[in-house]
């Protein structure tokens, strides 16, 4: 039995082709993926990515614990809703998944992690955060009286952020006033008073994400939902801001400005509809899959995995080897410099490039990770792990069933801002 | 779209259709046009190659995938619709007029042998079960 996201209905009454995608009934496309690609180039489409997964993790030492779990340093994240993307290695340096992580506030920290993967990426956070929190007791321990008496006076006034977070979805889309609206946020609430373990590690599995990326994202998403565009307007690129019990980040997939909305399930259809009913067309994980690849952006499961680490997989920029702090692959990675590297491909004569066909450089073999047709570029490009010692502009010949055809090493992304880069 | 009633259909998904002159032209069907998806690329067998049933002589690639092609009976390659190369995306717009190559087939009989249009949506039906 396929597991189907809140949106399963919708895909299917606006006429989707549903694949199986990992486990998913997913829509590959709603007719045709070329057009959903130049729709999200030039105009601009929205993505149910509703199988990916939310990962909270809250409580004292999250920071601490994310500078040792993480490839990336989280201390790169000092102001709150601001984004950081990052490989979680194993000990031998190879990539568990790759995920961003969203610094919410000093105690809080949210993921989005790989569908594919999200079961093992949890269970793996849980063991090193137990492990941490035994070799490293002083990063979790409880704040004495002062601070105790500090958050008690904090529940007396609404801090402002916390106003924020209980905005009222119906006031968002317009059918609810300002002053009903301010009643419901204002409206006292109990306090939570239970006392939690060092580190919360909780998945959402009842959140949807909808993706709606393109030029034209922002006035769309304003358009759909007008009560959001004070809170978005001046949202920078790679950040995140919470809109009553929505997450807006300018975040996404394509290689083109956007936004992923985070948003409770049962929200999922009527917002997807709103869209849609702005015009912002619906586009399949086929149109995602060739955004994504021209924007050089990998994908876990083809581009790296457990095998390979993030310096053999063109992620180099997302490991963080300079600062002294330890993380979990960092001895690894610094024993074994990368004999491979992750270059890219454009397709010198007629065909397409695919995963897994061989290429053969002046300096060994290597393979292609990612290939496919480029409808920016009108022709075949891939992604493809070949000899440290190959160059751009060198030609490689790649074999495509009976036949070896030249294709040009070059420098990578392909595409982005609705422009053609080769 | 259905599959018209007046050409022949093989289990591997293309259509075959006796021209006046005694030779057949080959394309895919609508259902394999629409399992692929967008055409980006179409290879066709060299005019004068020699091809037995079921040979693999052909190539459709989507963006999704890429597709072999098979002769539908033996036979020799006469000509091939070198419009497809620029157009490939015709197969999806009219897939029964985008013909891929021509073939002198070694028997007529092989041809009259091949299923009808009937036959060819039962085995499209089992195929979605």
């Amino acid at each position: 039995m396929l597991k189907r996201t809140p949106l399963n209905e919708a895909h299917r009454a606006m006429g989707a082709k549903m694949v199986d995608f990992g486990g998913w009934d997913m829509p590959v496309n709603y007719g045709s993926q070329i057009d959903e690609h130049h729709q999200v180039r030039n105009d601009c489409g929205m993505f149910d990515v509703s199988h990916m997964r939310v990962v909270d993790i809250k409580g004292k030492g999250v920071r601490d614990f994310l500078r040792y779990l993480l490839a990336n340093n989280v201390d790169k994240l000092t102001v709150p809703g601001k984004a950081l993307y990052s490989c979680m290695l194993l000990e031998n340096g190879g990539v568990i998944d790759d995920l961003i992580v969203y610094f919410m506030e000093e105690q809080w920290f949210r993921i989005v992690v790989n569908a594919g993967t999200a079961d093992k990426d949890i269970a793996w956070m849980r063991q090193q955060a137990a492990e941490h929190a035994k070799a490293h007791p002083e990063c979790y321990a409880k704040s004495e009286g002062g601070a105790e008496s500090e958050s008690c006076a904090e529940s007396e006034a609404l801090a402002p952020e916390e106003a924020v977070r209980r905005i009222p979805n119906a006031y968002l889309f317009g059918d609810m006033s300002q002053e009903e609206a301010a009643a419901l946020i204002f409206e006292k609430q109990d306090e939570e008073s239970a006392e939690k373990p060092p580190l919360e590690i909780a998945d959402h599995p009842e959140l949807s994400i909808i993706a709606i990326q393109g030029p034209k994202a922002k006035e769309k998403l304003w358009a759909a939902m007008p009560g959001s565009q004070q809170l978005t307007e001046k949202l920078a690129p790679f950040s995140a801001v919470v809109v009553g019990t929505m997450f807006i980040a300018r975040t996404g997939y394509t290689g083109e400005d956007g936004f992923e909305v985070v948003l409770p399930s049962i929200a999922a259809p009527y917002f997807w509809n709103s869209l849609a009913d702005k015009g912002v067309e619906p586009c399949g994980l086929g149109a995602r899959d060739t955004l994504r690849l021209e924007a050089g952006m990998n994908l876990y499961g083809q581009d790296m995995d457990e095998s390979v680490n993030p310096l053999e997989s063109g992620l180099a920029w997302t490991v963080d080897l300079k600062s002294e702090r330890d993380f979990i692959g960092k001895a690894a990675l610094l024993a074994n410099p990368p004999s491979r590297k992750l270059v890219g491909l454009v397709l010198q004569d007629r065909g397409v490039l695919r995963g897994h066909q061989k290429v053969h450089t002046a300096h060994g073999e290597g393979e292609i990770t990612s290939g496919s047709f480029s409808p920016t570029l009108n022709q075949s490009i891939a992604l493809a792990r070949v000899p440290q010692e190959v160059q751009i502009g060198d030609e490689v010949q790649v074999a495509i069933r009976d036949k070896m055809l030249t294709a040009k090493v070059v420098k990578y992304p392909f595409a982005r801002d609705g422009k053609g880069l080769i | 779209m259905s599959n018209p009633n007046n050409l022949k259909y093989t289990a591997s998904h293309e259509w075959v259709r006796s021209e006046a002159d005694g030779t057949i032209s080959i394309g895919i069907t609508q259902h394999a046009q629409e399992l692929l998806g967008d055409m980006v690329f179409v290879e066709t067998p060299a005019v004068g190659r020699k091809l037995k049933a079921k040979e693999e002589c052909a190539v459709v690639e989507s963006v999704k995938a890429a597709a072999d092609v098979y002769a539908p009976v033996s036979g020799e390659v006469v000509a091939v619709n070198s419009e497809l190369d620029s157009a490939p995306e015709k197969i999806n717009d009219d897939p029964y007029a985008a013909w891929m190559f021509k073939m002198k087939p070694d028997n007529a009989a092989d041809v009259a042998a091949l299923m009808d249009a009937a036959a060819y949506q039962a085995v499209v039906d089992s195929e979605a079960h």
